[in-house]
């Protein structure tokens, strides 16, 4: 028998699996609700309405949780789900009496209902320890960590408008913009081991990927190797993915560091990227209590200050930085002022002085 | 007779507090009698725990694949596998999930038995690039697992340096701001290039997202190479009687706190009578002020896509957003759909053949200046495409009147 060769299928069509009411108002809803935290109501141009019940997963799930969820969908609601971005879980119903039943069936299962509208939802996160290759942190545990931390965020809506939070491992940033994200920092340049690098890395591809041109071909011992130029190097770890023996991380000098005010939607202003206010954290498994005291006290200071709608990044714009980092204490360091490539624009051009 | 568990005493700290366990869940797969993937599931939590306590990661890659495949599996094999020798192998399956994310109980359950069978039982809802990740196969079970779940309607998705797979919201399927048909647009881009995503061969990864309006809850701008986010050129609609509903329910003052003096183009003013006056000439489409006013504000009937290039995450120039080259596209007739895969057909060729190894279309685009870019690919010049003209008088604008009178060709036309 001639061996089997993919069905190149591609993206499955969705419409398979989605709930029929969805299927049936395709593109043809009027408005929605949020009726309490973590439900959602549509009402479509028909008069049909769907109540959507969000509830929070660890995003790495065992076949026994997926099962109970399923479990869930076909007892409690009507056998149709779906994920969001964050890896939060919705189930949809079309019979309002079914909301509670399955809120309260969820929340007995341990799985927390909120997410939705000024509250604090499920961090986006990566691999980590469990499995990334290149890996200075958990995610997971991370997330476990902070997540415990935020559960009454999670689950109500006191918030003054929604909080997207995301964690990475390197500074790759594989977890994206945030209102508050959580980043690895590196503060030592790589540990190169001098014996493998001529056999595991393609020095010339090694040496093109480094942003500040730090990296060259040297002979070191008799072997063909690569050296850094440490007054150079902004151990971003750019070299690492592709070089393994110029190891990167380190369990004391890989910092954690958090930046503020990313946001991908377009509402009121354009997108903005993310900035850094707080680095040298520990790195500090299993809980990163140091990184959660941060967290929460850049959080509590956004929710009593700022007003109604405005994301972490307008409520900043309003009040300015001075008033942030005087706010929530952080200190303001050299380090905060941005010396890459189009950095003057972030400089204050101007005499706008807030006292 | 299993494995014994190794001690976890950093991780099993993890398995206290309100929000679910990834722990629990591990050791729920650890301690599953008779299982094939007990003794690995024991040794993975056994490596973990040495991460935990050592701060370092123990994963290394590889090159593994499916047969006719060149991409889509994660080869991890372990630095650490003569002390947990049954996690040596605990490769990654990226499988496209259907588009939007939706699952009836029944593909879950079936994707639940393929990973119970050839796999660890562990699965990630989802990645950050959008798969299903299925974690922890060995060598030997990559195939298998594959064919069977490619047999039930699911397909391999990217990795390395090829077009990866995308993400597009849940839009029309429920969201009454959607304006446009967010998973046929994702189906037809990804679709039609699975030879790119399957057989790696571009100079790095290319992404696309797809949001159905602009409050772009797949971070598209961010976070892909070409984004398509739905919008409308039309007048956006107003439904007066709720709009003086919502007035007499909140107050004057929370509508203009919150909405009014929101706007970000000030194109919103309150009426005497409690109504609703917008100048939509000046309306950027920012979604904030529908966003709050849900049954009183909607988007228009004339819609389409806005189409942006270059998103990305930190490596190697540092974060760039993605940026306009297409201000409105209407997305109607297959005609219309033929013309966006067209168009990403162009950009791709383009990419595979000017972009430097391991660069990404923003900084292709950052080196070789937009107006390159756009000749290139064939797409005019238009004043959506910039946040404000040029600063530097360092170029030679030798064939001004030429370029001046394109322009005005064009606007004649």
């Amino acid at each position: 028998m001639p061996p089997r060769m993919p069905i190149e299928s591609g993206v499955p069509d969705p419409f398979q699996y989605m709930h029929p009411l969805m299927a049936k108002n395709y593109g043809a809803w009027k408005y929605h609700e949020r009726p309490r935290p973590g439900v959602l109501c549509h009402t479509a141009k028909s008069g049909e309405k769907i109540w959507t019940v969000r509830a929070g997963t660890p995003r790495q799930l065992d076949l026994y949780t997926i099962r109970n969820l399923c479990d869930i969908a076909d007892k409690y609601a009507e056998s149709h789900v779906r994920f969001t971005i964050r890896s939060n879980i919705e189930f949809m119903v079309s019979d309002e009496a079914s909301v509670q039943p399955l809120v309260d069936k969820l929340t007995s299962e341990g799985f927390p209902v909120g997410g939705t509208g000024p509250s604090v939802t499920m961090i986006a996160h990566t691999q980590g320890w469990l499995h990334c290759d290149i890996p200075a942190s958990d995610a997971s545990g991370v997330v476990k960590a902070l997540m415990d931390e935020l559960h009454e965020e999670f689950t109500h809506e006191n918030m003054p408008n929604r909080v997207h939070m995301s964690t990475s491992c390197c500074q790759i940033n594989c977890g994206g913009q945030a209102d508050i994200a959580i980043n690895i920092q590196h503060t030592k340049p790589p540990k190169i081991n001098h014996d493998l690098v001529a056999n595991v890395c393609e020095r010339p591809l090694v040496v093109a990927r480094c942003p500040v041109a730090a990296i060259r071909p040297a002979l070191v011992n008799g072997k063909p190797s690569l050296e850094v130029d440490e007054k150079k190097c902004i151990c971003c770890g750019a070299c690492y993915p592709p070089c393994p023996p110029m190891q990167i991380n380190d369990p004391e000098n890989s910092k954690l560091a958090i930046w503020v005010g990313g946001k991908n939607s377009n509402a009121r202003g354009k997108p903005t990227f993310h900035k850094l206010v707080a680095a040298g954290i520990p790195n500090n498994p299993p809980r990163w209590p140091e990184v959660a005291a941060i967290l929460k006290k850049i959080l509590n200071v956004y929710k009593g200050d700022a007003k109604d709608w405005e994301r972490l990044s307008d409520w900043v714009e309003r009040i300015g930085w001075p008033r942030f980092f005087e706010l929530t204490e952080l200190p303001f360091t050299k380090y905060h002022l941005d010396d890459w490539r189009g950095a003057r624009d972030s400089l204050n051009a101007s005499a706008h002085i807030r006292f | 007779m299993s494995k014994p568990m190794h001690d976890t005493p950093m991780l099993d700290q993890l398995e206290s507090g309100p929000w679910p366990s990834f722990v629990t869940g591990l050791k729920r797969l650890a301690n599953d009698e008779g299982k094939p993937y007990q003794d690995t599931m024991v040794d993975l939590l056994g490596q973990l725990e040495l991460s935990y306590k050592t701060r370092k990661g123990y994963w290394k890659g590889g090159t593994l694949s499916v047969r006719g495949y060149g991409g889509g599996v994660i080869p991890r094999f372990s630095e650490v596998g003569d002390q947990y020798p049954e996690s040596k192998e605990f490769h990654t399956l990226r499988i496209m999930p259907p588009a939007g994310m939706h699952y009836d109980t029944k593909i879950l359950r079936e994707l639940c038995d393929v990973w119970e069978k050839h796999g660890s039982g562990l699965i990630a809802f989802h990645g950050q690039s959008g798969d299903i990740m299925f974690q922890g196969a060995k060598s030997n079970k990559i195939q298998d697992a594959f064919d069977d779940l490619n047999d039930i309607g699911f397909d391999m998705g990217g990795a390395g340096p090829a077009v990866r797979t995308g993400m597009s919201c849940v839009g029309a399927a429920r969201c009454e701001q959607s304006c446009v048909n967010e998973q046929k647009i994702l189906r037809l881009l990804v679709n039609n290039f699975l030879d790119d995503m399957h057989r790696p061969a571009l100079p790095y990864k290319f992404k696309f997202k797809v949001s159905g309006c602009p409050n772009d809850c797949m971070n598209s701008v961010q976070r892909s190479d070409m984004s398509v986010i739905g919008t409308w050129r039309d007048d956006m609609k107003v439904d007066q009687d709720e709009v003086k509903a919502y007035v007499a329910q909140k107050g004057r003052k929370y509508i203009v706190d919150n909405v009014i003096t929101r706007c970000p183009t000030k194109a919103l003013s309150l009426n005497d009578d409690d109504t609703l006056a917008v100048d939509n000439r000046n309306c950027v489409r920012c979604m904030h002020c529908i966003n709050v006013m849900t049954k009183a504000l909607s988007p228009g009937d004339d819609k389409g896509v806005t189409i942006l290039m270059g998103g990305k995450r930190t490596l190697k120039i540092g974060d760039l957003f993605g940026t306009v080259i297409v201000p409105f596209m209407k997305l109607e007739t297959e005609e219309d759909y033929e013309g966006l895969v067209e168009m990403a057909e162009n950009v791709i060729d383009f990419f595979a053949e000017n972009a430097l190894e391991h660069e990404r279309t923003g900084e292709m685009i950052d080196r070789i200046g937009l107006a390159n870019f756009l000749e290139g690919i064939g797409l005019d010049v238009v004043p959506n495409m910039i946040s404000e003209p040029r600063r530097s008088s360092y170029v030679n604008m030798v064939d001004w009147d030429e370029e001046a009178q394109k322009w005005n060709d064009r606007k004649a036309a």
